[in-house]
């Protein structure tokens, strides 16, 4: 019998990119790699992208699975629409976050006239609906049903709030000609999370709406399925990778960096409890797999904010350079998006980007924790993750994986006692996914969970037995 | 009991203090009696039990405070009510509420006087609480059903 192998796709913003899988071996046979093109015609990319894995494999095996991923054409985009902004309009944000969109309006509280103009302005893929918990508030996301029903908003409405009005609110919706659906309530009970349904909504809409809408549907002759948005095909793959199968371990509890253009993505997946004893935890509950995203730390696109955060002349020399030289580099990233550094000036540009980014979004990602002074002496007080005993540390992400020194980006993102209210990993093993392959990974979960952990775990780089290797060797 | 339509409750123990058990008991006593409690438990700033009550649709917030910081923590705790669009909810507030020994008329005023619609001493049982609850919620329906 031939070998089984699985064909795993990303449409991504720039590039069509392909992996192809020997299943019972889990290894990467071959790589492929075609211009994004969903804004024309999509099939040209992935076929320019077919042929070059083609040409590396001397032809291509039979595929059992062809499965594909996408954040082309903007990526998923959504609005959230919450009561409080702390409470469902937060547990909105993450459910959309989880389901892997690019969240590109977040609402609390009574839509105004305003808000509505913006969010047709804003003219996102989905909006998710929610407001009050289970048997509370009704009339807020009574109105704004109202209002978005009256609204020009084309896109589908997933509600998941209150479940005592739920019915009223999609009768609105539907009246005023919304595609509707509606799903559990984000936040059934105070400080309760419950967003795995509306993370699978999100995920059904995505695959039988978006998917056509953005004229990926296009090439499927060539393929099974798009399944999911690409960052939500990470973090299923980064939440194998951690649980592991009945069959195998995983890594246990882990976090995952990926430096990008535009971006920085942190994905945890832990419980993050106090690891500390008698402390006590505020606010929200945490996401198991938990997803956040800086939309100001991209390499490329705002390598200027990233900059500002530190402060010219500090960062300046942090790279060993002068400053008018960081002036004319950002001027050259931030002039042409697609640049690569050549120099070995250049590198330690782009070296020291990418710490910066790395160690903020981190610790953004990170919980805090805080001694607060009682009549009965000081307490601790964690708000967030705690992440100090994550078990493994994974960067990806082109700007980190093909940077000059790789480990110290990721160490930017541990525990050095500089900030020490803040929750960072201490000690945990690192990794870089060289080969990108954590969306595969993610896609793959979906049909053969060993074929996917196995993956994963014979590709990843880890860089401490790297280090340990030479010193062997040497 | 349960012929009455349910009320929510928001609870919790205001400011730096962690003094729990009395709360959770009050707590306990309140479901027992048919309401629904939202409980925040210890170390609650004042805007938490506010965003509570705007997102469970709360009837009143029962306000805990045992180490003696209690007139400092809920001070403006009305106006944050009025500021968040509920400044009509039905406020309690409970507890060793201030430190050392005053007549308790004058304390109670103070809680008045800073908008709160009860004010409870030390050693106050769950049931007049209970009772009291029955009261105030039997005044405000019947006063809504007039202006309606």
């Amino acid at each position: 019998m031939p070998a089984a192998h699985a064909l795993l796709i990303d449409f991504g913003s720039t590039y069509t990119k392909l992996r192809a899988v020997n299943l019972a071996a889990a290894r990467i046979i071959g790589s492929g790699q075609g211009p994004s093109t969903v804004a024309s015609d999509v099939t040209i990319g992935l076929g320019a992208a077919l042929n070059d894995l083609a040409g590396k494999l001397g032809g291509l095996p039979n595929f059992r699975y062809r499965l594909a991923s996408s954040s082309a054409a903007g990526g998923l985009r959504m609005v959230t629409v919450g009561l409080v902004k702390e409470l469902t309009a937060e547990a909105a944000r993450r459910a959309a976050l989880g389901a892997g969109a690019k969240l590109v309006g977040a609402f609390a509280y009574r839509l105004t006239r305003g808000d509505v103009d913006r969010i047709e302005g804003l003219a996102p893929d989905i909006l998710l609906l929610s407001g009050g918990t289970d048997g509370g508030n009704s009339d807020v996301i009574l109105h704004n049903a109202r209002l978005l029903a009256a609204s020009a908003l084309a896109c589908p409405i997933i509600v998941a709030g209150n479940r005592s009005t739920a019915d009223e609110v999609a009768d609105a919706l539907v009246a005023g000609g919304k595609a509707t659906r509606v799903t559990k309530n984000v936040m059934p009970e105070l400080n309760v999370l419950d967003i795995e349904p509306a993370r699978e909504a999100v995920r059904r809409v995505f695959m039988e709406r978006i998917v056509h809408a953005k004229g990926i549907d296009r090439a499927q002759a060539l393929f099974d399925q798009v399944l999911m948005p690409t960052p939500a095909a990470v973090l299923d793959g980064v939440s194998l990778l951690a649980r592991g199968t009945t069959e195998r371990q995983g890594l246990g509890d882990l976090l995952i960096v990926d430096v990008g253009g535009a971006t920085t993505d942190v994905h945890s997946v832990c419980a993050g409890v106090p690891t500390r004893s008698g402390v006590i935890q505020q606010g929200l509950p945490e996401p198991m797999a938990k997803r956040t995203v800086e939309g100001d730390l991209g390499m490329r696109h705002n390598a200027a904010t990233v900059i500002d955060t530190v402060g010219l002349p500090e960062l300046a020399a942090r790279m060993n350079l002068a400053q008018d030289r960081v002036g004319q580099l950002l001027e050259r990233v931030e002039a042409n998006v697609e640049w690569l550094p050549s120099t070995a000036e250049e590198a330690a540009f782009d070296q020291e980007l990418a710490q910066v980014a790395v160690r903020l979004a981190v610790s953004r990602h990170a919980g805090t924790i805080e001694t607060i002074y009682t009549a009965l002496g000081p307490v601790s007080v964690q708000r967030g993750k705690d992440l100090s005993e994550i078990a493994a540390l994974i960067g990806t992400g082109g700007p980190l994986v093909h940077a000059r020194d790789p480990r110290a980006i990721l160490a930017c993102a541990l525990a050095d006692g500089e900030a020490p209210q803040t929750l960072l990993p201490r000690s945990p093993r690192l990794y870089i996914d060289s080969a990108y392959l954590l969306y595969a990974v993610g896609l793959l979960a979906t049909v053969d969970k060993s074929a996917a952990l196995n993956l994963a775990l014979n590709n990843l780089e880890c860089l401490d037995e790297l280090t340990h290797g030479a010193t062997t060797a040497a | 009991m349960s012929n009455r339509p349910q009320k929510t409750l928001v609870t919790g123990v205001i400011g730096s203090d962690t003094h729990i058990v009395g709360n959770r008991i009050l707590s306990m006593a309140l479901e027992k009696a048919g309401f629904k409690v939202v409980g925040l438990g210890a170390l609650t700033p004042a805007d938490e039990f506010i965003k509570a009550a705007i997102e469970t649709d709360a009837d009143a917030i029962l306000v805990s405070s045992l180490y003696g910081q209690g007139e400092l923590d809920c001070r403006g705790f009305r106006e944050l009510c009025i500021e968040a669009g509920i400044g009509d909810m039905l406020l309690y507030v409970g507890g060793n509420l201030v430190v050392g020994k005053q007549p308790w008329h004058d304390v109670e005023r103070r809680f008045i006087e800073m908008g709160f619609d009860r004010a409870f001493p030390p050693g106050t049982r769950p049931e007049d609480v209970v009772a009291s609850l029955d009261k105030d919620f039997a005044a405000r329906d019947a006063s809504r059903r007039i202006a309606s």
